[in-house]
């Protein structure tokens, strides 16, 4: 499994990249690996402002339909509308193609509460 | 898919499936490979382009012999079954008195005997309707722990078992059977399928499980001809696609065989229990009917209640996914009958957004051996 040493994860498998004062949402490769094919992504209007924990979208794959929870709170001021006519990017490339949303953090504090590459590593027994 | 709660038993194949990475989930009392590393949507477009490997024994088999054995079968299966002569194979299904449905079959009619493939999850009530069910002239014998199943399926399926398997299979029709020999283990081979591709079902002697499968697979690869086992999930979806009933979603002991659109396995020129039931509810009219229903705007689940434009709970899915092959979510759905018709607007609750959608024609997926 790949985990992108840049961003920051969720315990619940959402990651959090910096780029510039966004960050960029989207689920790890390790949570792709274990939904399976994804066939979509259900997403949030630009310019909505959703809370650090709350529901930003429905991630859907062949058998079932999985919450997407906001690592960082914020507005969102990006959403990846390549997803609508092709979700498996998310399988694909999660770090890349298969990003879902960017924000503009609430308070960018919010991040250091997540976990770093290594220690998400550790929880999902990389090393 | 029905997932049930602790799964207690295992196929002879279950080793090789935890070997090969697959993904497993109880269904039906059996811990079942659901997807492999492949994927289930490329799992799925493998069958309908070259062939696909299922592990099926979770299905039981039921042997009925003895003098009374024809009258029997007649009586308790819905389908027409007085012209059948070996090796004629036909669906069927298992009904109550009052026309709901049990369980579906498939209705083998060897030399001497029938033999009917039941599901997984009703070996049991079946095995318990049969002989409640059945006269002293009659004899049932569950054959499930000592037969193999394995589906083959897929455009280039009939080519690799003519490849590996003595008699060639190509000559038998479509729904008949014939015995077959592969590597010396001696196998009862149906034309028949869950996918809506040409292949077929075979059943062998449980402890040749997985010569037959490796060999299948092994040979089948090196023959140039791409031959992959295949998980639930795309078995699910191949046979959704194709429009073919699973047990607990567009049939169950809540639906009766005319709402589910079963009236072509139902022969009114014969006795058959239920019938007398099924001829009430036609003649009152049917008050629900299945259809397929495309959705746009999400994937509709099992339960998702369906509404009219005004608001109004018109129906209920029991089945619903993305659609590899036709590229389309869809789902089955019990509606109001006078929404049934095809071009119908409905809407459907997902995750308490009223998405639209559209009554369309089943199936999604012309299966092969019928265009």
């Amino acid at each position: 499994m790949s985990i992108d040493p840049r961003a920051h994860y969720a315990a619940s498998h959402e990651y959090a990249r910096p780029e510039g004062d966004m960050l960029v949402i989207g689920i790890s490769d390790h949570a792709q690996a274990e939904l399976g094919d994804i066939v979509f992504v259900e997403l949030p209007q630009e310019g909505k402002a959703i809370g650090k924990g709350q529901t930003f979208g429905t991630v859907e794959s062949v058998k079932a339909a999985s919450d997407l929870y906001m690592p960082v709170g914020g507005k969102v001021t990006a959403v990846n509308t390549a997803l609508q006519a092709d979700p498996a990017l998310v399988n694909r490339e999660p770090y890349e193609g298969g990003w879902m949303i960017k924000i503009l953090p609430s308070d960018k504090k919010e991040l250091d509460q997540l976990l770093d590459a290594k220690s998400y590593g550790a929880t999902i027994g990389e090393e | 898919m029905i997932f049930q709660e602790a799964p207690t038993n295992t196929t002879a194949l279950h080793d090789w499936h935890l070997a090969h990475g697959a993904k497993m989930a109880p269904f039906a009392g059996y811990d079942m490979p659901i997807s492999y590393p492949t994927g289930a949507i490329e799992e799925h477009a493998i069958t309908r382009r070259s062939v696909g490997l299922f592990d099926i024994d979770h299905m039981g088999q039921v042997e009925v012999s003895g003098p009374g054995a024809d009258a029997f079968v007649s009586k308790l299966v819905s389908a027409k079954v007085t012209d059948m002569q070996p090796p004629m194979a036909r669906y069927s299904l298992l009904l109550d008195e009052a026309g709901l449905v049990i369980d579906d079959l498939f209705v083998y009619r060897l030399p001497h005997s029938w033999w009917i493939v039941v599901n997984a999850s009703n070996r049991q009530t079946d095995l318990d309707w049969f002989r409640s069910h059945a006269g002293a002239d009659v004899t049932i014998t569950d054959r499930s722990d000592d037969t193999y199943m394995i589906a083959v399926q897929g455009p280039k399926a009939i080519e690799l078992l003519d490849r590996l398997a003595k008699p060639e299979v190509s000559r038998l029709e479509r729904f008949t059977w014939g015995n077959i020999s592969m590597g010396g283990v001696p196998i009862l081979f149906g034309r028949t399928g869950y996918t809506g591709e040409d292949g077929g079902e075979l059943f062998f002697p449980a402890d040749k499980a997985e010569f037959v499968w490796t060999r299948l697979l092994d040979q089948g690869t090196q023959l140039g001809i791409e031959t992959k086992p295949i998980g639930l999930a795309a078995r699910d979806s191949l046979r959704f696609e194709a429009g073919m009933p699973l047990h607990g979603h567009e049939i169950s002991p809540k639906i009766n065989a005319l709402e589910a659109c079963f009236k072509w396995a139902c022969d009114f020129d014969k006795d058959f229990i239920g019938k007398a039931a099924l001829q009430a509810i036609a003649e009152k009219g049917l008050s629900r009917k299945l259809v397929g229903v495309e959705v746009f705007g999400g994937v509709q689940r099992e339960g998702y209640e369906i509404v009219d434009s005004t608001g109004t709970t018109v129906g209920h899915c029991v089945a619903g996914m993305f659609c590899p092959t036709v590229k389309k979510y869809a789902a089955n759905a019990f509606v109001r009958t006078d929404l049934a018709k095809v071009g119908t607007p409905l809407k459907v609750i997902i995750r308490g957004q009223a998405k639209d959608a559209v009554v369309v024609k089943r199936p999604l997926y012309i299966p092969a051996y019928r265009r």
